[in-house]
């Protein structure tokens, strides 16, 4: 997990080399400042993982979780997967999973990138270009499930679109399919976490020397060239950070899959929701672990594919 | 490029962001008129006349599950995970500022927390409450104590809760202080020392006031973030519902406006706390440079 993490770390540890040497009891000082956020992320983030990692080699029955190891957890996750023609149930919704993943993300970047762009550099002034990003991020501060149902009057079958639609003679019948539905549930995930994309890739951008573009400029390259060649390869960080933050979202859902697909469709998160309001702890805390396993394997080919600790 | 012409490109991207502001807000503003519909107005246009019936039913509190409750639960939750985030996000950022031994390896669990997803976190957390359960249970089974025979479970608001929450609010606190004390200039604290200021003296009354802003920020994130927190809070919730949690059951079960009045009163509060933090921060920014300018 560091190795996933250390990509960021450039911003901190530069702090770590200060040598100051003060007194003896002053240099206890950091460890009891440190201390209380240390404790919160061992008490709930670390030893949970640990716990998770170990009840899924429990046993269970229908009144209790036994300790006693087993791998019948994961072969139940893996069950009948040997078979490409006809796929199992985990391979299915890890496949649809993922293509929402992949919705979400071409269409989060379509969106998210020029919004930066804009921002960046077609805004002059500072406080304007300060203005519109607020504007961006307000909406993240209401609640997902509020943002959610506020689709429902727009894509309803008596909604918005589809009454404006038969008005202006488009359609006969109301399209069905617009509401909890694949279609609603990838809108949902842009409307929801563009935003995510949009903030990484602005500050690259901002971060990106303005003598760059104008030496393109100037050494005859277009718009779209210099956009190419200059501007996308120096927002790569942003992307990638981005995309990391979209993927986890997207792959551990199980709200915005539930609420815009109507209870319907499969996701990993609701079957490891589903496994816990059974009380099949075991079983759900395999799938947690495939899960972890799925998201941190992509996290660590992007950043093959992009070396976060260079560009930062 | 700041001193080019704008031309069709401005325009183009100009005319782009207004339409992804639209699809930004459009949604929500559907559901604040929505839940102005009258008493006999469905989910969908059209407004079947104008009243604040919904809210007034809401109000009232019948008909679907305790919100005002659940409610109350939430804003002081997210009261409580805002002090906390603050107060600990400060002070680490204090000590990455020192350095100590370790300070990557805490970094890198603050960032895995906003990795690992929220699903397997709150699970994490649920299971290990449950494990601390059984364990006292066995104690009491065992030992006969009478104190501990009741036991019920360790889950809980101020618990279980309080900590998923920490674990999605910290990271942001700690990545927001980097960023402030980038910025921040450690002459002022050697002015202090070279006055005499003890290393408390010189916090309270040289570093807290001028980082005041940022912290109201922190503050500002850490409640909203955890005021809408559903899905690390779902497994690790116990008895009973917080607000986004009783939300999300309400989508499937209430079929009248009175969820929009609700999303229109939630969102409405989200508004009033940005606001009051903003206006907050303006104020304290202001008032130190009208002080910096009397003390010239």
């Amino acid at each position: 997990m560091s190795d996933v993490a250390l990509p960021a770390l450039a911003d901190a540890p530069a702090k770590t080399e200060q040598t100051e040497t003060p007194a003896r009891p002053r240099r206890r000082l950091p460890y009891l400042q440190a201390a209380p956020m240390a404790l919160v992320f061992v008490v709930f983030l670390a030893i949970p993982l640990l716990l998770t990692l170990m009840v899924s080699f429990w046993e269970y029955n229908e009144y209790e979780i036994i300790p006693a190891f087993t791998l019948q957890n994961y072969r139940d996750v893996f069950e009948g997967c040997g078979n490409l023609a006809d796929p199992c149930t985990t391979v299915r919704t890890y496949l649809s999973t993922l293509k929402f993943c992949a919705l979400t993300l071409a269409f989060t970047l379509m969106v998210g990138f020029p919004v930066a762009y804009f921002l960046a550099f077609h805004v002059r002034s500072r406080a304007v270009q300060m203005a519109l990003f607020l504007l961006c991020t307000i909406p993240f501060w209401t609640s997902n499930v509020i943002r959610m149902i506020s689709w429902i009057p727009l894509l309803g079958r008596n909604g918005l679109v589809n009454d404006t639609l038969r008005s202006l003679g488009v359609i006969e019948r109301p399209i069905e399919g617009l509401l909890y539905s694949d279609f609603s549930v990838t809108l949902a995930f842009v409307h929801l976490y563009t935003v995510f994309m949009i903030v990484p890739i602005f500050n690259s951008m901002a971060r990106i020397d303005r003598s760059l573009i104008e030496a393109a400029y100037d050494a005859g390259a277009t718009g779209w060239q210099t956009l190419w060649s200059v501007v996308v390869p120096l927002c790569k960080p942003g992307i990638a950070i981005g995309t990391i933050f979209v993927l986890t979202l997207v792959m551990g859902d199980f709200v915005t899959v539930g609420v815009m697909g109507g209870q319907q469709i499969a996701s990993v998160g609701k079957v490891i929701q589903v496994q816990m309001s059974y009380l099949q702890f075991p079983a759900a805390a395999a799938n947690a672990v495939v899960l972890l396993a799925a998201v941190l394997m992509m996290i660590l080919g992007l950043t093959r594919v992009i070396d976060l600790r260079k560009e930062l | 490029m700041s001193d080019r012409p704008r031309g069709l490109a401005f325009t183009a991207l100009a005319a782009f962001f207004a339409l992804y502001v639209l699809f930004l807000y459009g949604p929500t503003l559907t559901i604040l008129a929505l839940s102005f519909q009258g008493p006999q107005g469905g989910l969908t246009f059209p407004m079947n006349g104008v009243s604040t019936h919904w809210f007034g039913k809401l109000w009232a509190g019948g008909g679907i599950v305790d919100i005002w409750a659940a409610f109350g639960r939430s804003l002081r939750l997210s009261f409580v995970v805002m002090v906390l985030t603050v107060v600990l996000a400060f002070f680490a950022g204090l000590a990455f500022r020192k350095g100590f031994r370790g300070a990557n390896a805490l970094f890198a669990i603050a960032v895995a927390s906003l990795i690992v997803p929220s699903i397997v976190v709150s699970l994490g957390i649920g299971l290990e409450f449950r494990l601390v359960d059984d364990a006292i249970n066995a104690l009491a089974a065992a030992t006969g104590w009478g104190w501990l025979q009741d036991h019920g479970t360790a889950m809980g608001l101020y618990s279980s809760a309080l900590g998923a929450h920490l674990t999605w609010t910290l990271p942001f606190g700690l990545l927001i202080m980097f960023a402030v004390f980038n910025r921040f200039d450690p002459a002022y604290e050697e002015a202090a020392r070279d006055l005499g200021a003890t290393g408390a003296q010189t916090l309270r009354h040289v570093v807290v006031p001028i980082l005041a802003p940022a912290l109201v920020g922190v503050a500002l994130f850490g409640f909203t973030l955890s005021f809408d927190e559903l899905a690390r809070t779902s497994q690790a919730i116990g008895g009973r519902n917080s607000l986004p949690l009783e939300l999300q059951g309400l989508t499937t079960t209430v079929t009248t406006p009175e969820i929009y009045a609700l999303g229109s009163l939630t969102t409405a509060v989200s508004a009033l706390v940005i606001g009051t933090a903003l206006a907050a921060s303006l104020l304290l920014q202001r008032r130190r440079a009208r002080r910096s300018l009397a003390g010239a």
